[in-house]
């Protein structure tokens, strides 16, 4: 690892770190040594950290102006948008910033799938990566339901609902979460206490998640260990860095576009009309980012089967890494994988789509056909795929395939050599 | 001293861990039964419907406990089609005898038992109700027919104050 000896140069650094050893950390992190072949697809975990700070910070300015309680709160979420100075730009920032968040925590899961960055040694970070996932769902969900709107309201007692699947002791945890006997005002206060804690939660585990990756280091393309770090690898800073800074600047376009041109396109027109425990929304969806789970939760027909399901497709990632059976971990050199992966893809494309439409006919076929298809992917296909597949070589060194450049192996091994 | 023996010292320990976990539970249940219904929650418990003007054939829906209530007065067709169904048909077998006193009034909790939607009058396959969020269908005597809901829907306690009024709760 990085140098665990560093002493500061001005006499009240060393001073300090002696006491505080926190210019030690920060030397850590910048001299952080890092595989030299890291493609875009490693720069969403400073997108990701950008994402949450975001939140955070828009979220505590929201919370001035916000008012938790049933007759108010669709008042002053309008009176944000209306009266408070750049109010609609936070609240913009906000919720699309839940939908960016997203889309940045399913690029980055994803990139591990493709590239088997949940394998040993890195179980732990994929396992903490999985429970920050959980903590954005359920943060997300009560961020959902603040705004008091028609969606708001039915959602959250969907989804609160899902709870008295349970038997015998379902109906009483459905009641102790709501406060009351329906969705009411015990139930928002209780949800923005939540959804204010929760993002300083996965700030924590976010700190583990980082700890957890900096002891064996990234994992990278082609899948293999660091054999050599003064060839194989870069500084963390300003290689990384600029780097992380030039995709997030990127991704900051398309974010921009959003809260900019179409605000409101990733949300519901049906959550500006204030919550009525009356009328139920003819089309009740989650928000894009749940809706493969939601697909999967509607293609059971047993209520109780039906959220077992929906829980498994989330809970069935935390044991990937003893499922996946195979020892390479990039697909690259997994021919097979490789297909296999890019038709989950399409499959969990294909319950998104689904389950934003409504539940009958050759929809609902397509939803079960998608939902035995990722269950199988992960509880037949990976295990047997690692005996089975006959994978390719793969490199000596992460430098091997960088400066080569070349799939003749032996052209590749004598520019190493004149590098040497 | 043996290592099998129980000492003065184990039995400390023993005690120590018993009073601890007593008072973990002790300190940790008010947190939890917070959250239940509160004493303001629970003293709504019931509500006064005035019903004179429902004429055959329509529901009027009314709120208890926040939760949405379906009052259906039926029509002499309906009320032979709920009794006519037979019971090897129903998903939560129940008589319509049984879910209706007066077979005139129909009062039941309008929400539906999958997820707790608010199912829509006169629709679905069963001139009941449906529900718009998972297509559950629900006959005229509100008990599931077809889709993912579990049982039907339920009957809240009520009665007759007078012919004009239901007292719900």
């Amino acid at each position: 690892m990085s140098d665990q000896n560093y002493i500061p140069k001005s006499k009240f650094g060393k001073w300090f770190n002696d006491r505080l050893p926190l210019l030690t950390l920060a030397s850590h992190l910048t001299d952080y040594p890092t595989p030299k072949n890291l493609n875009y697809w490693w720069t969403f975990g400073g997108i990701l950290t950008f994402c949450l700070i975001t939140q955070i910070v828009t979220g505590l300015t929201l919370a001035m102006h916000y008012i938790a309680h049933a007759d108010m709160a669709f008042e002053s979420v309008e009176h944000i948008m209306r009266d408070v100075n750049y109010g609609w730009l936070i609240r913009y920032i906000h919720a699309n910033g839940a939908s960016m968040f997203f889309l940045a925590v399913y690029i980055h899961i994803f990139r591990s799938l493709f590239y088997g960055s949940y394998k040993s040694p890195r179980e732990i970070i994929w396992i903490l990566g999985i429970i920050i996932y959980l903590l954005m769902m359920a943060a997300a969900f009560m961020g959902y339901v603040l705004p008091w709107g028609q969606m708001s309201f039915w959602g959250a007692t969907v989804i609160t609902n899902l709870f008295s699947a349970i038997p015998l002791v379902g109906e009483g945890i459905v009641t102790w979460l709501w406060g009351g006997y329906s969705v009411d005002n015990p139930t928002l206060t209780r949800f923005f206490t939540l959804h204010y804690l929760i993002p300083f939660l996965i700030l924590g585990l976010v700190v583990l998640h980082i700890w957890a990756l900096h002891v064996p280091g990234n994992n990278n393309p082609v899948g293999i260990d660091i054999q050599k770090p003064s060839k194989d690898t870069v500084p963390f800073h300003p290689y990384i860095v600029i780097k992380d800074g030039f995709a997030l600047l990127m991704f900051m376009i398309v974010f921009a576009f959003f809260v900019f041109y179409t605000p409101n396109i990733l949300g519901h027109a049906d959550n500006y009309i204030e919550a009525n425990p009356l009328v139920t929304p003819a089309h009740i969806v989650p928000e894009w980012y749940l809706l493969p789970f939601y697909a999967i939760l509607r293609s059971v027909p047993d209520k109780l089967l039906g959220v077992i399901a929906m829980l498994s497709a989330i809970l069935i990632l935390a044991a990937l890494p003893w499922l996946d059976t195979s020892k390479i971990r990039s697909a690259v050199f997994r021919p097979l994988y490789k297909q296999f992966y890019w038709i989950l893809v399409a499959d969990v494309l294909i319950l998104g789509y689904v389950g934003a439409m409504p539940a009958e006919g050759l929809y609902l076929l397509i939803a079960r056909i998608a939902t035995t298809y990722y269950f199988l992917h992960f509880l037949v296909i990976l295990p047997i795929l690692g005996f089975r597949e006959k994978t390719l070589p793969v490199p000596m060194s992460i430098t091997e395939p960088v400066l080569g450049g070349s799939p003749n192996l032996a052209m590749a091994k004598s520019n190493e050599s004149i590098k040497r | 001293m043996s290592k099998n023996k129980t000492t003065r010292r184990d039995f400390l320990f023993t005690a120590t861990y018993a009073v601890g976990a007593v008072g973990v539970g002790a300190t940790v249940w008010p947190m939890i039964d917070q959250m239940n219904p509160d004493a303001s929650v629970k003293a709504l418990a019931s509500t006064e419907v005035d019903v004179s003007s429902l004429t055959p054939g329509n529901t009027i829906t009314v709120l208890w406990r926040g939760k949405p209530v379906f009052i259906r007065r039926r029509t002499q067709e309906e009320i032979s089609e709920a009794k006519s169904v037979k019971m090897e048909e129903l998903k939560h077998p129940e008589k319509d005898e049984d879910r209706a006193k007066d077979p005139e009034w129909l009062v039941m909790l309008g929400v539906c038992t999958h997820l707790g939607c608010v199912p829509l009058n006169d629709k679905g396959d069963y001139n009941g109700w449906f529900c718009p969020c998972h297509g559950s269908h629900y006959d005229i005597s509100g008990r599931i027919r077809k889709g993912p809901a579990p049982t039907n829907m339920e009957i809240p306690k009520y009665e007759f104050v007078n012919t004009n009024t239901i007292k719900i709760g």
